[in-house]
């Protein structure tokens, strides 16, 4: 028992220290972190963009009169009995961004309009103008219709749906969750664990040609068990995931607090969140007064970011990480042994493709599978697909942020333990009989052949 | 006593018998020659005695005792498809082979420095496997072979990838671990050095064990009544009934004649008869080399 301790440290200890692996660990959290702050970066410097002051100019008739608002980056200055042609020469040097051309047959030609700029302009600018001039037209086409009272109609008819999902467990307890969030979970879930399965089991795979090809085997084979060499090294790999996994986790932990501890400061996020699931809670809660005016000042980009946020925290993070824990550790066993019975089968990386066409599929269709269950948690395939063990570590991962019954989760977990056993006692069985046989190429045949052979 | 020993050994892959009821029994210190023509059962043989396959039938005995998984500890084994992970620097790798062979790392670590500086490569300690010269390596394996002070030893064509001035080495260490008490099992396909390490064969073939017995019992037998002359001057004996000439060559002035008696025939008459011929330089029986045994006894069994 003692060797295997000594080959699980030699695979950990070899992996860990590669240059690969520390940049791989320390980086791709930091990539991620980037992604998810990034944005709320950029949203909060909007006001720090170039101020641009538009002229507005009408081909002889003022239906668009200050119909465009200022918006905290762009000025429109409607400008009267002013040639275009002259301004197009000088419009820079008076302090101009660009020139807004309308033309009056608008109402019924819908690009009867020009933007012309030195620069090519910003998305946020031309939907700015677009949706105002559009509401103006709307407008004007329902004046056409005489109706009384439009104003205040229109004013009523304007209306925002928002839904708030609120999830409730068998306790009755009220959590608010965001399918957005759950379907990020599933992907980032699922992408990841076929990633791991993946990234992992085929370095077992490498490293059982390498002993092979290296022609170490024979020599360690004589001092331990073949079983306990591919064991050593599956375990002392799994150990590198999981510290790169728990690495990644407490990484991201710590970009989370980070992130609510000084980008959402300003906005106090708390409050926020407490406001918004108020109008639901108000029974069982006393209106706090006091948040209202904090509230007020914040941007509704950011206050849909913080309700995102908070909704991200109310997913059940235990069950996820431990079943993670888990499916990643049957799944990759199962795989990783697999692969290892691959590696020993042949004699350099090129020779695995054969081999590697039907194990590489139930992978592939899993995470096909995980990535349908984002938009459909509840198909039968789906289903069928987290129960059965192939393919069950990828798509149940996906499917538990979306909530899994218990007996479930429990068949799906009994399921794969059992089949992750079977599959490493068949794979030592190939594995022992493939690592001392060389030149040859070896065909399915042979593998059944050595399958049967004893010990 | 023999400090190792199989009895009966079967071994079948499938359909094909790659071990045939074989019995081997290796005296306590001595050098025991495995030999056989390529695919004869020796690679399967020698497996089986380190427990990395275990027999069909057939029992194994070490020190008078059933063979058991714990005893790899007391069995070094240099194979002949051998290697060395080529990333992994030469101590740290000699260190994790000698640990999973059960020495402690402390202990691992002195007797490396040991065999290190006595093999001249511990300025290598710290490099990677892939910047170090086979013959280097080749040192490293043996080293990791020998480290755990195994009473038997195993060696599978441990010349090769060395140059003659470290094969001689190699060769010196060998002898020197049988004087301190190791049995050492030896295969090979280089008869030459056979003859000059081994006490005893077991020559295998088609599974079978077709030799075996003391080298120098096996040579004189095999000689049969074959006799080496030496006469001075351009001389030839003439046809007599004692002896029959099978090869004459004339040398310096001097004929060498390989003869063969009818095995009744007294040694004094044949010298006498020579004697009349010319002046006798020297008269030996002939001991046929243990590579010209090797192939006329494969020859005749295919």
């Amino acid at each position: 028992m003692n060797k295997i301790f000594v080959i699980i440290k030699r695979e950990y200890i070899t992996r860990v220290r590669k240059k690969s692996f520390i940049i791989m660990t320390i980086l791709a959290p930091i990539f991620m972190a980037a992604i998810i702050i990034l944005p709320i970066i950029f949203m909060m410097s909007d006001k720090d963009k170039e101020f641009k002051k538009i002229a507005v100019i009408e081909d002889g008739s003022d239906l668009f009169r200050d119909v465009i608002p200022n918006t905290n980056d762009a000025q429109y200055v409607y400008l009267e009995n002013t040639n275009v042609n002259e301004l197009k020469r000088s419009f820079e040097e008076q302090g101009y961004y660009g020139i807004l051309y309308i033309s009056p047959e608008l109402v019924n030609i819908p690009n009867a309009i020009q933007l012309i700029s030195k620069k090519t302009p910003p998305i946020g600018l031309i939907d700015h103008i677009n949706s105002s001039l559009k509401k103006e037209i709307e407008k004007q086409k329902l004046l056409a219709y005489n109706i009384q009272d439009l104003d205040n109609i229109i004013k009523n008819i304007n209306t925002q749906v928002s839904v708030q999902t609120i999830k409730i467990d068998d306790a009755g307890q009220v959590k608010e969750t965001s399918t957005g969030i759950a379907m990020a979970l599933a992907y980032i879930g699922g992408l990841l664990m076929y990633m791991l399965v993946f990234i992992f089991g085929s370095q077992v795979m490498r490293g059982v040609i390498e002993e092979k090809t290296s022609r170490i085997v024979e020599v360690i084979v004589s001092s331990v068990k073949p079983i306990q060499l591919m064991m050593g090294k599956i375990i002392g790999i799994a150990l590198v995931g999981l510290t790169q996994f728990l690495t990644w986790v407490i990484l991201s932990i710590a970009v989370v607090a980070f992130v609510q501890g000084t980008v959402l400061k300003k906005t106090d996020l708390t409050e926020i969140t407490q406001t918004l699931p108020q109008d639901i809670m108000t029974k069982n809660q006393p209106a706090i007064e006091s948040t209202q005016v904090s509230s007020v000042e914040i941007s509704p980009e950011l206050a849909e970011f913080s309700k995102i946020f908070e909704s991200a925290i109310n997913q059940d993070w235990l069950l996820i990480i431990l079943s993670f824990i888990f499916y990643f550790i049957t799944g990759y066993l199962l795989y990783a042994s697999v692969f290892a019975a691959i590696g020993s089968a042949v004699d350099n990386e090129t020779e695995t493709q054969q081999f590697m066409m039907p194990v590489t599929i139930p992978i592939i269709v899993g995470l096909m599978v995980a990535l349908g269950t984002m938009q459909n948690p509840e198909s039968s395939l789906s289903f069928w697909c987290s129960l059965i063990p192939l393919t069950s570590p990828i798509v149940m991962i996906a499917r538990i942020p979306f909530g899994v019954p218990a007996w479930q989760l429990t068949l799906s977990m009994g399921l794969m333990v059992i089949t992750f056993i079977a599959f490493v006692w068949m794979a030592a069985r190939i594995y022992r009989t493939g690592i001392l046989m060389y030149g040859k190429k070896t065909s399915w045949k042979e593998i059944w052949k050595w399958l049967k052979y004893s010990g | 006593m023999s400090l190792f020993e199989a009895r009966n050994i079967v071994k079948q892959f499938g359909s094909f018998t790659a071990l045939d009821n074989v019995s081997v029994s290796v005296p306590e210190q001595c050098i025991y020659g495995l030999l056989g023509p390529n695919g004869a059962g020796k690679t399967t043989l020698i497996r089986i005695i380190n427990q990395i396959t275990g027999p069909d039938s057939g029992e194994l005995f070490l020190n008078g005792k059933k063979l058991m998984p714990d005893d790899v500890r007391f069995i070094g084994y240099l194979p002949e498809e051998r290697g060395l992970y080529k990333k992994m620097k030469v101590g740290e790798q000699a260190l994790y082979l000698a640990q999973l062979k059960g020495l402690s790392r402390t202990e691992a670590m002195k007797r490396l420095k040991y065999w290190f500086k006595k093999l001249d490569i511990i300025d290598w300690w710290g490099k990677k496997v892939e910047e170090l010269s086979k013959g280097m390596q080749q040192k490293v394996q043996f080293i990791t072979t020998v480290l755990h002070e195994p009473k038997l030893i195993i060696f599978d064509e441990p010349f090769t990838g060395f140059d003659p001035v470290n094969a001689n080495i190699i060769k010196n260490e060998i002898l020197f671990l049988r004087e301190r008490g190791a049995t050492i099992i030896f295969s090979t396909h280089n008869m030459s050095s056979v003859e000059e390490l081994c006490d005893n064969i077991t020559l295998i073939n088609k599974a079978r064990t077709i030799l075996e017995g003391s080298v120098n019992k096996i040579r004189s037998e095999w000689g049969g009544n074959e006799f080496d002359v030496t006469l001075r001057g351009d001389v030839s004996p003439g046809r007599n009934d004692l002896f029959s000439v099978l090869n004459q060559q004339s040398e310096n002035g001097n004929t060498s004649l390989r003869i063969k008696t009818s095995g009744k025939t007294l040694t004094n008459d044949i010298l006498n008869f020579l004697m009349q011929s010319g002046e006798i330089l020297s008269f030996n029986p002939f001991r046929p080399s243990m590579n010209e045994i090797f192939i006329r006894v494969v020859k005749s069994r295919n």
